[in-house]
């Protein structure tokens, strides 16, 4: 039981952790901007899918920096060529050109890389098991991306409040026309945190790739997730992000490794079970087998009794 | 004061927005009469099996992508999850159905679509409560959840959904009225003909009464909606119960058409298909979702015959109108009303010829990323089929760096010549104005 507990929770937080990287990125950029960057996990996806073609050229180091990099400039670039001219017709038209471009995105990479996934594996310096729990060994790639993952979200603390970029980026969060009057470029400003805001995505998705599997639907498995994580955090609101990701982390591990149903819970104190139809359904299945929508469920519950989110302040 | 007094005077009076008299009501009526005379006689034209089919779809189609612009278009909500709606209310269809063969119910076939509304109003009404507590980016993010919600529980709860090959029904073991089983697709073309027309005709009256107002006020400025007395989180979920009911009515028709539903008719890429149709014919005309649907499923059906990547051409083509065109395909053609108002018919064909003008170097440059779309699906995916590919009536060999650049020629410099064209083609259409304006040729 403990040794369970001990590993879900790692498990819980590094899920948390690659998360909030994705989560980060987009609750600066929606913030600033007022949108909701809905191909955000399409960038996520890129990461991997480039980090996966660099490490079959260069090796896995070089597209640790690399793909993130790129994709973080291509961000750039959406956001100079794309949304800045879509502005002009208002936020439901900026929220639907990045729908399109994820629509478009996975197109493209089915188009390059096919349908199934392809072969990203673990670099061979890090596949080894970092130390054992119990008797589960934990392996040292998980424990690489915990580390990449806080180290990332240290240095972004870091640079928003201690610096003096970070300080000009937070005042064009809430008075961009002041920071403009001050002479800075507030549209440049805008570029910039999109461009890092997809780069932390593609740093997710190199590091990810390997864990997980690369294919061309990974977008969109996890770009529901995320969008749950911004909105029960609070729209806008970088704690909240933060929490909302550990939270449906763990959550998640953690109902994976319960194998309990109603049928367990309420046949231990003698209820008969319904013979058919839904309530059969929703007799037997397992806390695990219902794992994947428990984020909606949480989203639904946070509706009902808090509308602005845990930290949200403000309607938006 | 004055000039707000004066604001008011301008509007139109009371008898103008809703006509009295046997005149005006005909005047109401003759579109309605012509598109139920058009329904009746398109079978005639395209007769086929395919081609019915074909008019089946766009027919269901026109119902969902309507359902949907009542909250994009009339009420602001951008929903991401209306898929939800349309499937439950064809699960509640199949299995309406299959209870009605199995006790032989003395129900005909086409009362069935009533199953549908009342589930789509159903979840419309529960989801509703919950979702349309806010509005804006959160409530697109919230239908998203519920979308994300209700599709991963339709592979848990196996017993209402089916599992992964769906619920499946028979439409012809139904009660036969006057003689009709409901076998051949002529019949089920009818059926969907006649429900669409209903509720087109009941979402258009829809849109005309104090509520369908309100909708719309809601969506331009929701405190002062909310000044001027209503509630606009009831507004907006009576609009979004609404939307869910005719959403329903759309999944029924699928059910009957297709005498199957599965799990991916609540998907997200069945949400994404309305929101695409819907905003691609323009949400802000009540022609606008009747043109996108009847162009999606048209598109659909034609690309999927063409090319295997013909999704990319509709996100391309998508994100292309967001750009360029956010009122949609109907809006473009409303834009140009007030020459056709005017009778400036002589500014209207110097304007056809600029856009005729414009139009060749377009298609040169979409000929070319045609090229260099496909080419690449072939080199990166079907690379072991060799390397010769068959376009346009031209074999290319996709390995010659001579086809690369003849594509990357095309497009490029079709896009640059296009790009010339486009002052040229808004001083045509301010000159058009004007003329159109002064009644007269502009200096």
């Amino acid at each position: 039981m403990l040794e369970l507990v001990t590993i879900s929770t790692l498990n819980g937080v590094l899920y948390g952790m690659l998360l909030f990287l994705m989560a980060s990125g987009l609750t600066l950029i929606f913030s600033m901007m007022g949108v909701l960057n809905f191909a955000h996990a399409s960038f996520y996806m890129l990461g991997a899918f480039f980090g996966f073609q660099i490490s079959q050229y260069l090796g896995f180091w070089p597209a640790f920096v690399v793909a993130p990099v790129l994709v973080g400039g291509i961000g750039a670039l959406v956001e100079r060529y794309g949304l800045r001219y879509v502005h002009r017709h208002g936020p439901v038209a900026e929220l639907l050109f990045t729908f399109g471009l994820a629509f478009v995105i996975v197109e493209i990479v089915q188009m390059i890389w096919g349908k199934g996934p392809v072969d990203y594996r673990v670099p061979e310096s890090l596949d080894f098991s970092a130390f054992t729990a119990f008797s589960t060994n934990y392996p040292a790639y998980k424990m690489f991306e915990l580390l990449t993952a806080i180290a990332i979200f240290a240095v972004l603390f870091a640079v928003l409040t201690r610096t003096r970029v970070g300080l000009i980026i937070q005042a064009s969060l809430t008075h961009p026309d002041m920071v403009a009057m001050l002479g800075h470029n507030v549209p440049r400003v805008f570029m910039l945190v999109f461009g890092v805001g997809t780069g932390l995505a593609a740093v997710a998705g190199v590091i990810a790739g390997p864990a997980l599997v690369t294919q061309s639907n990974m977008a969109g498995a996890l770009g529901p997730i995320l969008f749950v994580v911004v909105v029960v955090g609070g729209l806008g609101s970088l704690a909240g992000a933060f929490v909302a990701s550990l939270l449906i982390g763990l959550i998640q591990t953690f109902a994976v490794s319960i194998n309990l149903s109603v049928a367990d819970v309420l046949g231990g104190i003698g209820v008969a079970p319904p013979s058919e139809g839904v309530l059969a359904d929703i007799w037997t299945v397992t806390v695990a087998q219902i794992a994947p929508i428990i984020p909606y469920l949480l989203l639904v519950l946070i509706l009902i009794f808090r509308p602005v989110g845990l930290m949200g302040t403000r309607e938006h | 004061m004055s000039e707000a007094a004066s604001e008011i005077a301008k509007l139109p009076e009371r008898e103008a927005l809703y006509p009295a008299g046997v005149a005006a009501a005909l005047r109401l009526a003759a579109p309605w009469v012509a598109l139920a005379l058009l329904f009746a006689l398109l079978p005639l034209v395209f007769a086929s099996g395919s081609a019915l089919t074909m008019l089946s779809l766009m027919g269901i189609m026109i119902v969902f992508a309507l359902s949907y612009n009542m909250l994009l278009g009339e009420t602001g909500l951008l929903s991401f999850g209306h898929a939800v709606y349309y499937g439950l209310g064809g699960f509640f269809t199949v299995h309406a159905m299959n209870v009605v063969i199995h006790d032989r119910l003395p129900v005909p076939l086409p009362l069935l679509p009533f199953v549908g509304a009342f589930g789509g109003l159903l979840f419309g009404i529960i989801f509703g409560s919950v979702s349309t507590r806010r509005a804006g980016t959160a409530f697109a993010m919230i239908s998203l959840g519920l979308g994300e919600l209700v599709a991963s529980s339709s592979l848990i709860l196996r017993g209402f959904f089916g599992g992964e090959e769906g619920v499946s029904t028979n439409r012809t073991k139904l009660l036969h009225l006057f003689g009709l089983n409901f076998g051949p697709q002529i019949e089920i073309y009818y059926l969907i003909a006649a429900w669409c027309l209903i509720c087109m005709a009941a979402m258009y009256a829809l849109r005309r009464t104090p509520f369908g107002r309100m909708c719309n006020a809601v969506r331009e400025n929701s405190e002062r909606a909310q000044f001027v007395g209503y509630n606009p989180r009831v507004v907006r979920f009576i609009a979004f119960s609404l939307a869910g009911l005719f959403a329903g009515i759309a999944g029924a028709l699928a059910a009957i058409n297709f005498e199957l539903v599965n799990s991916a008719a609540v998907g997200a890429e069945q949400s994404g298909l309305v929101l695409l149709a819907a905003y691609i014919g323009g949400v802000g005309n009540f022609a606008g979702p009747v043109i996108g649907a009847i162009l999606v499923t048209w598109l659909e059906a034609m690309l999927s015959d063409l090319t295997e990547v013909w999704q990319l051409y509709f996100g391309l083509l998508f994100i292309g109108m967001v750009m360029f065109a956010p009122q949609g395909i109907a809006g473009l053609v409303m834009m140009h009303e007030p020459l056709w108002q005017a009778r400036a018919y002589g500014a209207m064909a110097r304007l056809a010829l600029t856009y005729l003008i414009a139009l060749i170097p377009a298609l040169v440059c979409l000929v070319g990323a045609i090229l260099l779309i496909e080419m690449t699906y072939h080199v990166s995916v079907k690379a072991s089929e060799g390397p010769a590919i068959s376009l346009f009536h031209l074999t290319l060999d996709t390995v010659s760096v001579k086809s690369w650049l003849a594509a990357a020629v095309l497009g490029g410099g079709g896009f640059f010549l296009f790009r010339l064209t486009w002052p040229r083609v808004g001083a045509a259409w301010h000159d058009a104005f004007v003329e159109a304006r002064g009644g007269g040729r502009a200096k």
